[in-house]
């Protein structure tokens, strides 16, 4: 049986309408003007111990919803969710002892206390026996670098420090499942880097199961090696990556750099994108233009300096996605 | 009147600002007709119980009973703690662009303390006037009603000295405001300042109630001038000499609150401008 | 680790955060014991001017106010996560994360603080209804500080029981409600004040909806052996602390039940 199983999950949230301002308070006290929003429909996948899956799509999608729910938050209205054979709201106490996540913007730890004396307390919040912890939490210690900010106060990290703090936080329990919600967000560049070496390192050295969802198309390219795409509350897509890819943009990029003046046009059915001096961004399908017959065109009328072969990026790979699902931005 | 535009401005869009809070007046209101009432139910309790010390007592119940209702309708008057906006200001350091603006600096801060102070006030004292001013009596209740004042004189009193009031909790306000920049915290030094003030300035007690012995030395200190001065006019309790009297005092210690806090702003301002630099 | 030794531990991390700023938990101290205290100025000064009450006297009052304060402080010690709920905790999503851990939300919530400054308010009760036993020339025995003891626990589980409930209604508004600050603070201030001296509404509203007269005037009377001037039996003045704790018990109905929406709506 997979680690994680979802079956039909649904859920509709009942919204209040509320009209701003005072008199919109008291008027909805009278009378309450509900909307349904339906935040899941239909949702299957599973999920087998020590994947490493990349939830992405629009804010509204439901990414948030579907990892409340199997965090053991929220409460489904229908379909079948079995985390490590439990019904994780039905048996929440035993179910979150073995996960861990984290929320990019909120924190676990305490505000005013030091890290370790913050570490201390979720050992003895998760009954982690002594000799375990303090091995595990040497280990995490270790591998996320913390050692010199063990003694200081949570507020006077920085937020790279903090988010790395947080991710050792969620494991000091040993959990086979995380949940990263957005752990890159806000993140400046070596950072992002860092949680995202230690989150490999997780999955492969320790095979924890890892679901997260991003913004970040660069965490997804890094990380995932399979991915979900979510928008309007349904799975739009569940492939590994590169599949999702090749089926959503059946086309290649090519950036020629030019001896002079780049020309105007190159051949039927190849696409200048970008311009810049004597070099150009071409696009073309390679179906109907191979790419050697291109590279040889462009050789024999032009004098070419370098060549090489681009792909479009991640973020336009989505944007094109939900263009042909007609589901962008809710 | 050019002169007076800049705080005439300050104190408008601070007044409509707080006046969004009505949620918090609301609740606010709440407490202060609870408390109200308590308070109305134990004096007539202890003016039932002892009818020679009643008749002997400076302020009548009906007296007492106006005076409850009013004190709890102007509490947001009393100057409690700082202005939080200027005490962020401060702390934030964007203090430097009231500096900046080609007026005077401790005018500002105090127009904008009294529109905080008084948009806090208003829409409270206008609830409490019609819960217990119009309400009460209209169940039968007048004997527990916020009662009119005394006659028109009293009135007229009544309304200046309540500007004065204003005026003086601005002045306070602004020794509090400079308590708060100087420190730079405004938790501690408040803790220890309020009790002071609920007593001081007759919320916690009409200060005519407390011992004839200490009666001089109440009406003279600054903080009688805030509330206690105000309600006596209005229910009568200070007339002819007397009246005149309380508002001397009221002007009297506004004038030198006013001077010590700009005294005190230019020191502080120094030391915020040597922190700065 | 037993949820009592880890209780241990959350105080333990919140009074070290709290001590990191020493000067301002001791003002915060001194502040709660001067603004309480303050409250017996004005009760001393009407004794001062009327001399009685309906036969009570200034002790009597200063026992009935220290037995209801008291309760109150020590509820506050610990009640600080229930009283600001639902803007920490509801507002902000961070209930998401006390469903996270493998604790009872309950547990969780009586740790997230300890509030060290009430001390001071603690201090000022025991310390006014000490000189108010005193000024009745209150005979102590076992069973009156017994009785003692079980009036206060009926009060801080009243309190308990009034804070549970704010943070119940927090799952619907999402805000914290100050308007039940009239029901705590304004609590203390009803309940150290004989019922007799109130109207009629009022005592029924103080005995029957919030039953603060319940954990403060009928067993105050008891400890002072009085009879209760409006009639009560005599068996019922040391049992009706009992009802502070079927308010509690009630307010955790409501509690769950707002639980129940929170995990169904997320919000």
């Amino acid at each position: 049986m997979p680690q994680i199983l979802v079956e039909d999950l649904a859920k509709t949230y009942r919204v209040a309408e509320r009209d701003p301002g005072l008199l919109g308070a008291v008027r909805g006290l009278v009378h309450r003007r509900h909307r349904t929003v339906e935040a899941l429909r239909d949702v299957s996948f599973s999920l087998e111990a020590g994947e490493l899956l990349g939830f992405i799509g629009p804010n509204g999608a439901g990414k948030s919803t579907t990892i409340k729910i199997l965090s053991g938050i929220l409460k489904p209205d229908a379909g079948l969710v079995l985390v490590n054979g439990r019904v994780p709201f039905t048996d929440r106490i035993a179910h979150v002892s073995k996960i861990g996540v984290v929320f990019g913007q909120r924190t676990q730890l305490w505000w005013d206390l030091p890290v370790s004396e913050g570490f201390d307390l979720l050992a003895d919040i998760y009954r982690v026996e002594p000799a375990r912890y303090r091995a595990n939490r040497d280990e995490l210690v270790a591998l996320l670098r913390l050692e010199r900010v063990l003694d200081r106060p949570v507020r006077q990290l920085s937020l790279g420090q903090r988010m790395r703090a947080e991710i050792a936080a969620a494991l000091l329990h040993e959990p086979d499942i995380l949940f990263l919600d957005e752990p890159t967000i806000g993140l400046d560049a070596p950072s992002k880097l860092a949680v995202r070496e230690v989150v490999r390192r997780l999955n492969r050295e320790r095979g924890v199961t890892v679901l997260l969802t991003t913004h970040d198309m660069h965490d997804i390219e890094a990380l995932a090696q399979r991915v979900i795409v979510i928008g309007h509350g349904q799975v739009l897509a569940d492939s590994p990556f590169e599949t999702l890819r090749a089926n959503v943009l059946a086309e290649r990029r090519l950036v020629v750099d030019f001896a002079h003046e780049a020309p105007e046009i190159i051949m039927a059915g190849v696409e200048i994108r970008s311009r810049q001096g004597q070099t150009l961004e071409l696009a073309f399908d390679p179906a109907r233009t191979p790419t050697p017959n291109l590279i040889a065109a462009l050789a024999a009328a032009h004098e070419v300096v370098d060549i090489h072969v681009g792909e479009p990026a991640i973020e336009e790979v989505i944007a094109r996605f939900y263009d042909l699902h007609g589901a962008g931005e809710a | 009147m050019d002169a007076a535009r800049p705080y005439v401005a300050a104190f408008a869009s601070r007044f409509l600002l707080m006046l969004q809070y009505c949620a918090a007046a609301v609740a606010g209101f709440a407490t202060q007709c609870w408390w109200g009432a308590i308070k109305v139910m134990i004096y007539a309790a202890f003016y039932a119980a002892a009818p020679g010390a009643a008749d002997a007592s400076p302020m009548s119940l009906a007296q007492a009973i106006t005076y409850v209702w009013m004190a709890q309708a102007l509490l947001a008057l009393t100057p409690w703690g700082a202005d939080p906006d200027i005490a962020q200001a401060v702390r934030t350091g964007s203090v430097a662009y009231d500096r900046l603006r080609p007026v005077d600096t401790y005018w500002l801060w105090y127009v904008r303390s009294g529109a905080w102070m008084v948009s806090r006030a208003a829409p409270r004292a206008a609830l409490m006037l019609l819960a217990a001013g119009l309400a009460l009596p209209l169940l039968g209740l007048s004997d527990w009603a916020w009662g009119p004042p005394t006659d028109l004189t009293a009135a007229a009193f009544f309304a200046v000295s309540l500007l004065l009031a204003v005026a003086l909790s601005s002045a306070m306000l602004m020794l509090v405001n400079l308590v708060v920049a100087a420190t730079l915290t405004d938790r501690g030094a408040v803790t220890l300042y309020n009790p002071l003030v609920i007593v001081l300035s007759g919320n916690l007690l009409p200060l005519a109630l407390y011992p004839d012995w200490a009666q001089t030395a109440l009406l003279m200190q600054p903080f009688a001038g805030m509330l206690d001065i105000p309600l006596r006019l209005y229910v009568g309790q200070l007339s002819g000499a007397w009246a005149w009297a309380g508002l001397g005092l009221q002007v009297f210690w506004t004038l030198v609150l006013i001077l010590v806090g700009r005294a005190a702003l230019t020191r502080v301002m120094t030391r915020l401008d040597v922190q700065g630099g | 680790m037993n949820s009592l030794a880890l209780l241990g531990r959350y105080y333990a991390a919140s009074m070290r955060a709290q001590m990191q700023y020493p000067a301002s938990a001791i003002m915060l101290g001194t502040g709660a014991f001067l603004v309480t205290i303050i409250d017996m100025l004005a009760v001393w000064a009407l004794f001062d001017r009327f001399g009685q009450v309906q036969g009570w006297g200034l002790g009597d009052i200063a026992v009935f106010y220290g037995v209801i304060s008291a309760s109150f402080a020590i509820t506050d010690f610990f009640t600080r996560g229930f009283d600001i709920f639902g803007s920490a905790f509801v507002k902000t999503g961070a209930f998401d994360r006390v469903l996270l851990r493998p604790r009872s939300p309950t547990l969780q919530l009586i740790g997230y603080e300890f509030r060290l400054s009430r001390f001071g308010r603690l201090a000022q009760a025991l310390l006014v209804l000490f000189v108010g036993a005193a000024l009745v020339d209150l005979q102590w025995t076992p069973e009156k500080a017994v009785l003692l003891a079980w009036t206060i626990a009926g009060g801080v589980a009243l309190f308990a029981g009034l804070m549970v409930l704010q943070a119940s209604f927090a799952f619907w508004t999402t805000e914290s409600l100050e308007v039940f600050n009239v029901l705590t603070y304004g609590g203390v201030q009803a309940g150290q004040f004989p019922l007799s001296l109130y109207a009629g509404w009022f005592r029924n509203l103080l005995i029957f909806i919030v039953p603060i007269g319940c954990v403060a005037y009928y067993p105050v009377l008891a400890l002072l052996d009085q009879p209760d001037p409006l009639g009560a039996p005599a068996w019922w003045l040391p049992t009706a602390p009992a009802m502070g704790f079927l308010f509690l018990a009630a307010s955790f109905l409501a509690w769950r039940a707002g639980i129940a929406r929170y995990t169904s709506t997320g919000s």
